[in-house]
């Protein structure tokens, strides 16, 4: 089966542990407004076979050492689970640490069956809540948490590993109080191993102005190295 | 008993056995050393005046235009300046290249017109005198070659096929084993070098007369050394006694090459784990504090980074700067499994932090996977730090040159007193494709007479299809171009060479080398990633020619995607590897002068954006003047699968084809290099 593929990283050292092949998949239901890959919106993209991706990746095996491996994120790339799927299971058959950097926004009840085939061929997975104010949450992506949330549960019941990932934007997921809630909605959970925050940056802006498209945080500065220490803080269960 | 004082509690070996051995010395002599930094000191008072000095000087130079002072006058040699300080008092290494800190000096036996053509650019004026004799009585390097050149020669200098030979400046790349000065004292070094002159007898062949004549001025440079170090109230006739002797006999040793050779790279060899030895023996003894040690190496260090040389604008331009290159050679493993790192590896990285970062010295470290982890972790904080340490892979290295070679250089290793190399530039094989499709035609240079353009090749058949070019005509006559250019080129450079030899010879440094030494015949190649692409291009996309009025193909218009090097895509960077490994065999099939193992490097660090300026459009899309990329890198831009994926194209190249060095160009910020926490 071939997934429609928009770049390869054969260097990344910031979605999961150790040094990791990232694969970038095409195509995303959101529209996060700090959204720093527009490009991957589109269900576009070049077609690869699963076989394929998984030759590439291989070739950095040497490099993976103890704890890396890969990546696949995107866009959202449960989008294309099944393609996921057929890719992680060649690489776990290699011995391949595999990782999955997702919103969770695919995970509904019909969906449930095709994700716990996902879980048996997944080491972790990087779970990006945006916000945990659902209207908010609406406003910033355009979708519900809904899906999120659930499959934060939904990991956690299955005994899965997962680093939850908050980026955060001065005004917009930055608040105290949210910050707090989604840290008493954390302490639900059973198998969250760590929690990262990422400060916005603009380094997308290019590529909206590349694309046509209107910056939707046209002036909104990156957060300050004090408010990204206490999200951590908070999040972490320090506050 | 030893037989000089200066070798009291050293362990006794093959080295003072009626020998020149550094290397069996320092086996027998040194202290690995596993821990960490702690053990380090800071600036002394005396160091941060010295180096405020420099300093304060630096900013003056700066505001001179690039020259604080320059000698018009008195023709540099090791004895040809008094004694010159930055502070007498302070300094407890002397020793400068004229009679004042900045004051570049006169060095005109590679070419008088460098020599002047520099001293006008910043406002000097030469003697009419030394310009009289070195025109009228004295030849230099650079006439001789031109008196030599063939027009073809000529042409391919002008075109730039041929770029930055070393026909008009001094050659450089020769590390004279400093270590010796210190060790031996000048006086053994003589009568071994005596004794070797001696031994060659019999038929007077021009070789062994050129050999007779070579030892005699070494031993006449060797003598001059010991005159050098008196000017400065030091006798090194006998070997070094303490740590401090010790380091100033070999930076005199070092001194001297650099007064007597304004060489494109002065690098200074191996010799921290050397100088350890007696900073060892000296703190044993109680003579010296871990201080006095640092600020030894400190005053070192700080003599090495104002190594200054009179050069023109162009070759400033050339190389980016004014660089000396004068690379140590850090750590690395002995082939016995031991670590060569020593506390003296920590000192000298110390030095970045206690004179602040600079890229002079080039203080390169060879890494080896199993060097102490503390020094690692040492390098590491000092890297990002100072962004001031290159690496080099010993492992990569070692199996062929074993535990005593040192970097010329950026990347070019000889054994340590035993090899030396005749550094001989790059030839640019991205232009040699465009010649193989225009049959010998510059795309860019008309002929001056004819205004047609220029012919620099015999008249090879051309392309003159205007169809997408074809993947096998276009590589039969590119093999067919680059066995002209390997042969001008190596033939070039024999030329070049007898006549540095003849005219410029590095008397001294050669004699801190083995009088029979293996020599390097060091061709290098320029724009390696962009003639791949190119020929990717013409195998996997469609590349059409556009001529101009003259009928030569001046650009190329591409029809659909082609693999690209740098992306660990074998498609591409085999054609890597095909053309590396074409050209150095064309190289190995020429006579080379005096009996030299031809070697090549691609590493053109600065130099490609020059190269670049002289090379029109390519097929691979690149426009025309813009630069070819550095070393062995992937074309900018062009590698976008990450680093990894780009390391691994270039490490595709075959070190066996390329002995003389591969560079690659890589910077990353620290947050690509993952979180902190």
């Amino acid at each position: 089966m071939v997934g429609r593929i928009h770049s390869f990283e054969s260097f990344g050292t910031v979605d999961g542990p150790g040094i990791r092949f990232v694969v970038f998949l095409q195509g995303c239901p959101l529209r996060c407004q700090y959204c720093h890959n527009p490009d991957t919106w589109k269900s576009s993209g070049e077609e690869h076979t699963a076989a394929d991706v998984a030759a590439r990746a291989l070739k950095y095996k040497n490099y993976f050492g103890d704890n890396g491996g890969v990546t696949v994120t995107g866009g959202e790339p449960l989008l294309q689970i099944d393609f996921v799927i057929e890719l992680f299971t060649i690489l776990k058959a290699k011995g391949i640490h595999t990782c999955v950097d997702t919103s969770g926004i695919t995970f509904t009840p019909q969906s449930q069956e095709k994700h716990e085939k996902l879980l048996e061929v997944t080491d972790l997975f990087l779970l990006d809540i945006k916000h945990i104010d659902d209207e908010a949450c609406k406003k910033l992506t355009g979708q519900s948490n809904r899906n999120t949330l659930a499959f934060a549960r939904f990991l956690s019941d299955n005994g899965k590993k997962m680093w939850i990932r908050q980026v955060l934007v001065p005004n917009i997921t930055d608040g105290e109080e949210s910050l707090k809630r989604t840290r008493a909605f954390l302490d639900e959970l059973k198998t969250v191993e760590r929690v990262e925050v990422l400060p916005y940056h603009t380094m997308g802006v290019v590529k909206y102005e590349k694309l046509g498209i209107e910056y939707p945080l046209k002036g909104v500065e990156t957060p300050t190295k004090e408010s990204v220490a206490k999200a951590k803080e908070i999040l972490r269960g320090q506050g | 008993m030893m037989q000089y004082k200066g070798w009291e509690g050293f362990v006794p070996g093959k080295w003072c056995n009626d020998e020149i051995d550094v290397r069996d010395f320092i086996q027998h002599n040194y202290t690995p050393y596993e821990g960490d930094s702690k053990f380090l000191a800071p600036a002394t008072e005396a160091t941060k005046k010295l180096w405020q000095i420099v300093c304060d000087l630096s900013k003056k130079e700066r505001e001179a235009g690039g020259v604080l002072n320059a000698d018009t006058k008195i023709v540099s040699t090791l004895t040809s300046h008094g004694a010159g300080y930055l502070d007498k008092d302070l300094e407890t290494i002397v020793g400068l290249q004229t009679d004042e800190p900045f004051k570049r000096a006169l060095q005109p036996f590679g070419g008088i017109r460098m020599s002047e053509g520099a001293l006008e650019m910043y406002g000097y004026k030469i003697d009419p005198q030394v310009k009289e004799i070195f025109t009228k009585y004295r030849k230099t390097h650079n006439e001789g070659v031109f008196d030599a050149y063939t027009p073809e020669m000529r042409a391919a200098r002008s075109a730039h096929i041929l770029t930055g030979l070393p026909d008009a400046y001094g050659r450089g790349r020769i590390i004279g084993d400093y270590r010796r000065v210190a060790l031996y004292g000048v006086d053994y070094l003589i009568k071994k070098k005596e004794e070797d002159k001696l031994a060659i007898n019999g038929d007077m062949t021009p070789d062994k007369v050129r050999n007779r004549e070579e030892i005699a001025d070494q031993i006449k440079a060797l003598n001059a050394l010991k005159e050098m170090a008196a000017i400065y109230g030091c006798d090194i006739s006998k070997p070094a006694e303490t740590a401090q002797q010790a380091i100033q006999a070999l930076y005199f040793g070092y001194l001297a090459a650099v007064k007597d050779q304004n060489g494109a790279a002065m690098s200074i060899g191996r010799n921290t784990t050397f100088l350890d030895i007696y900073i060892e023996r000296d703190l044993q003894k109680g003579l010296i504090t871990e201080e006095q040690a640092q600020e030894f190496i400190d005053h070192f260090v700080m003599k090495l980074r104002i190594v200054k040389f009179m050069r023109t604008k162009e070759y400033n331009e050339l190389f980016s700067g004014d660089p000396t290159w004068v690379t140590e050679s850090i750590g690395g493993m002995g082939v016995d499994g031991r670590s060569l790192v020593t506390k003296t590896a920590f000192r000298i990285l110390h030095t970045l932090d206690n004179l602040g970062p600079a890229p002079e010295p080039n203080l390169t470290v060879l890494w080896s996977k199993r060097l102490p982890v503390a020094f690692k972790r040492y390098c590491a904080e000092i890297s990002i730090r100072t962004s001031s340490i290159q690496y080099e892979s010993d492992d990569l290295m070692r199996p062929e040159m074993g535990d005593d070679y040192a970097i010329a250089c950026c990347v070019s290793c000889m054994k340590v007193g035993k090899d030396m190399q005749f550094f001989g530039a790059r030839a640019n094989l991205a232009k040699c494709l465009l010649y193989a499709i225009n049959g010998g035609k510059d795309e860019l240079m008309k002929d001056k007479k004819t205004g047609k353009p220029m012919q620099v090749s015999p008249e090879f058949a051309a392309i003159t299809s205007n169809d997408a070019l074809d993947f096998n005509e276009v590589t039969a006559k590119f093999d067919n171009m680059m066995t002209w250019l390997a042969d001008l080129y190596v033939n070039t450079l024999n030329l070049i060479h007898y006549m540095h030899d003849k005219y410029s010879y590095e008397a001294l440094e050669m004699s801190l080398h083995d009088t029979n030494v293996r020599r390097f015949f060091a061709t290098g190649i320029a724009g390696l990633s962009c003639a791949a692409d190119s020929l990717s291009a013409i195998k996997y996309a469609k590349v059409y020619p556009i001529r101009n009025e003259d009928g030569i193909v001046v650009d190329f218009r591409i029809e659909g995607e082609f693999p690209k090097y740098g992306n660990n895509d074998d498609r591409a960077d085999e054609l890597a590897v095909w053309l590396l490994k074409t050209f150095m065999k064309k190289v190995k099939s020429h006579y080379t002068y005096r009996d030299s193992v031809p070697t090549t490097s691609i590493l053109t660090i600065t130099s490609n954006v020059v190269y670049g300026k002289k090379t029109g459009n390519t097929p691979d899309g690149r426009r025309g003047g813009t630069p070819l990329a550095p070393g062995a890198n992937p074309m900018h831009g062009r590698d976008c699968n990450g680093a990894l994926a780009s390391l691994e194209s270039v490490a595709k190249l075959p070190y066996e084809y390329s002995r003389d060095g591969i560079s690659n160009t890589f910077s990353i910020t620290p947050g690509s290099l993952g979180k902190e926490d």
